[in-house]
């Protein structure tokens, strides 16, 4: 006790004197509160620009919740938000419910992240999936009959063994779960299977597909690297090119790592940039997202996108690039990032 | 949890020099006799453990605010957020859980209606304590953060004490320069030379640029001046006494929130430590004359007390750990600073060790974010300590008053 009593001492001192950084220009004195919530996929990067924003104003309060992309989403149309974290472009209903609120907003792509299909690393016979392999595994048997998903490896290659296929995947209502139904449910009539082992905790899938014998799962790209020495990345043959890539910073930003990346956004309330903490803020998270995204681990923006956040935010080009209306019903422009995210494409 | 507690609790003391170099020497020894036993290595591994965590729990741990990297992450800002949280909590459940539970044993009604009211109040009361603690997140969420959207939104509330609001410019010299306002929505009208505040309270003549003037040459000037369409933001400076209706994500709401969780298992013991007063000590004083109040006030509270301080001190426990209730309300995981005044944003131990737990772990890191959450706890624990102890301490001064 003699030992923790000047620790809890100096605790409660620390405390009440926050320790400045070292603060630049006379941006130091800047003062208020940005309120920021959304997606937890995206929370990471903004938790680091904080920290970062922390040396430039000390003064300014940037508390960061992690409600969700859907959840950001409902209280940033309503106004309640300054800065919403998505890990997904806003939804029609989302849209119409900020334009009902009076909310416009700046919609900002700041990195990319990769989801990876990953095997343990005693699974020696898979080194590569398409994308019809992938929605042969995760896939629910259809109704009719005319489609069956694959119970063991052997039924989606001869050469592989009879052993069983046991699917790990995040957990329904993440970001992550909904990005991968899109690619491989997409369009059609068919679900994802419902005998998968499903955790919100990420971690918990890491360790189910390292410990289990033919596991296969996804994840954001960030879990696998931080757990490479005991998961074995499966490579994606890209349906464009027609070859397999693996998963690395580099093929994700290349856009080689097709169709498993996908960027992230911050929305920003038009109304809250004018404030000028938020503007500050705004600016050095786009400066500084490349940086920002690889310390999380996370893929930055390549340098044109970047360029076109920060013109976007600069010009407060407000309204979203990912909804059009075409004979009077919303659509949703199909295409990659750098081809919707322009200015003609903006719907307010 | 033994091994969380292995590994954290020596973070606590000073590096034992002794014992390390001890245990360094055992495992050489076992190194040197089965060069490649698991034993050997586990022991290589918990002493690193040590080490590890001796860096990962220090000083600086418990004032930093939450960082992305696990090696500067701390949990400062959560720590006070749950003390501030527990103390409101405690504040409101107390009264309230020991009022209620002394009418329902103490003033049993004879009218059939009230007695059938207190009745159903009983039942209801039983049946909350097995509530899921998220769904008095979601009730709390809509009675006390939102109040059903009576009163407006926190950012437009309808009625709010001890915040004043300033207008905070940036000059084109890149200086912040203040002009204070009445209300939240006022946009003052720029003029020639009107005063601004600095953040140090100085007094500054602000110069304006029209559209037509010329731009000023010296930084003297342009420190001071701003363009005539400036807008400028809000910035709200909440006293320490500040208040709002609703009470939007706050420390209160989340007090309150908690308050709910808990009021049922207090009033249970409450009525339990009640019930436990001998019928005769209650005789003894209405035959001496007294009303029911008094028989009450001097007689059977004080003599409940030792129990009723039990179920209090479980329940502020419960209270303390709740992530649930809270990551509804606030959600929040990453702030820079503890709350200043009921009406703040705020983060509690609970939610950023939840947070935490969920980041991608590296095992190969000694400082992955597992240790951060493993400390945390260790925190938590001696907060949870700390409480009882004063609770118990109480308690006993209590008793002693009784005989």
């Amino acid at each position: 006790m003699k030992q923790i009593l000047p620790l809890i001492v100096f605790a409660i001192t620390a405390c009440s004197f926050a320790v400045p950084t070292q603060a630049q220009s006379g941006l130091k004195d800047l003062e208020g509160t940005i309120n920021i919530d959304g997606s937890s996929t995206v929370a990471p990067i903004t938790i680091e620009a904080d920290a970062g924003f922390r040396g430039i104003a000390p003064k300014v309060k940037v508390p960061v919740g992690v409600s969700g992309t859907g959840g950001g989403f409902k209280r940033f149309t309503k106004g309640e938000t300054d800065i919403s974290d998505a890990s997904r472009p806003i939804k029609y209903k989302e849209f119409e419910s900020c334009k009902a609120n009076g909310v416009s907003f700046i919609e900002l792509p700041v990195a990319y992240d990769g989801l990876t299909i990953a095997v343990g690393k005693s699974n020696d016979f898979v080194e590569q999936l398409t994308v019809d392999e992938l929605k042969k595994i995760f896939l629910a048997d259809s109704k009719d009959g005319s489609f069956k998903n694959a119970k063991t490896w052997k039924d989606i290659n001869d050469a592989w063994p009879a052993t069983e296929i046991k699917i790990f995947s995040p957990g329904t209502d993440s970001g992550t779960f909904d990005y991968f139904k899109e690619v491989i449910v997409g369009k059609s009539e068919s679900s994802m299977r419902d005998d998968m082992s499903v955790s919100e905790d990420d971690n918990v899938l890491v360790q189910g597909i390292a410990k289990t014998e033919g596991a296969v799962g996804f994840f954001g790209a960030s879990y696998y690297f931080a757990n490479q020495d005991k998961l074995k990345s499966v490579k994606i043959v890209n349906p464009d090119s027609g070859k397999a890539v693996e998963v690395s910073a580099s093929t994700i930003e290349s856009g080689e790592y097709a169709p498993f990346s996908r960027p992230l956004f911050i929305y920003v309330n038009s109304k809250a940039a004018r404030r000028p903490e938020v503007k500050v803020f705004v600016n050095y998270y786009l400066d500084n997202a490349p940086a920002l995204a690889a310390k999380v681990k996370y893929v930055g923006l390549p340098k044109e996108m970047g360029d076109a956040a920060k013109a976007h935010f600069k010009r407060r080009k407000s309204g979203t690039h990912f909804w059009e209306i075409k004979d009077g019903k919303p659509a949703k422009r199909e295409g990659s990032l750098s081809e919707l995210y322009t200015v003609e494409n903006l719907l307010n | 949890m033994l091994s969380i507690f292995y590994q954290g609790l020596p973070a606590f003391n000073p590096p034992q020099d002794d014992i390390v170099a001890e245990l360094s020497e055992i495992e050489s020894k076992l190194a040197d006799v089965v060069p490649d036993s698991s034993e050997a290595r586990a022991l290589t591994a918990r002493e690193e453990e040590l080490q590890k965590l001796q860096a990962t729990i220090n000083k600086s741990f418990l004032s930093k605010p939450p960082a992305p990297g696990s090696r500067e992450a701390g949990i400062g800002p959560a720590l006070m957020g749950s003390i501030w949280v527990c103390v409101g909590c405690s504040v409101f459940f107390l009264p309230l859980g020991v009022g209620t539970a002394v009418f329902l044993e103490e003033f049993k009604p004879r009218n059939k209606f009230l007695r059938w009211l207190s009745d159903m109040l009983q039942l209801n009361i039983s049946n909350l304590a097995g509530v899921p603690s998220i769904v008095y997140g979601i009730l709390g969420m809509t009675v006390f953060a939102t109040m059903f959207g009576l009163f407006g939104s926190p950012n437009d509330p309808f009625f709010e004490l001890g915040t004043k609001f300033k207008r905070q410019y940036v000059t084109e010299g890149m200086q912040v320069v203040f002009v204070p306002v009445s209300e939240r929505d006022e946009v003052p009208t720029l003029s020639n030379g009107m005063t601004a505040l600095k953040s140090d309270g100085t007094e500054v003549k602000l110069n304006i640029i029209g559209d037509d003037d010329e731009f000023p040459e010296d930084d003297e000037t342009l420190n001071v001046s701003l363009l005539s369409d400036s807008e400028g933001g809000v910035v709200a400076e909440n006293a320490w006494y500040s208040f709002r209706l609703p009470f939007g994500r706050s420390v209160l709401a989340a007090s309150m929130t908690l308050m709910l969780v808990i009021l049922p298992v207090v009033i249970i013991s409450t009525q339990e430590a009640l019930r436990a007063v001998p019928t005769s000590l209650r005789q003894g004083a209405q035959g001496l004359g007294c009303t029911p109040w008094q028989t009450v006030r001097n007689v059977t509270l004080p003599a409940a007390i030792p129990g009723i301080m039990t179920g209090c001190i479980l329940s502020m426990s419960r209270a303390i750990g709740e992530a649930a209730p809270i990551l509804m309300i606030s959600g929040i995981v990453a702030i820079s600073m503890g709350p200043q005044h009921l009406m703040d944003d705020f983060s509690i131990l609970p939610l950023q060790i939840f947070y935490w737990a969920g980041q991608p772990v590296n095992e190969a890191d000694p400082h992955n974010f597992q240790h951060v959450a493993a400390g945390a706890i260790i925190v938590l624990l001696l907060v949870l300590f700390a409480f009882n102890s004063v609770a118990i301490l109480l308690r006993q001064i209590a008793q002693k008053q009784l005989s």
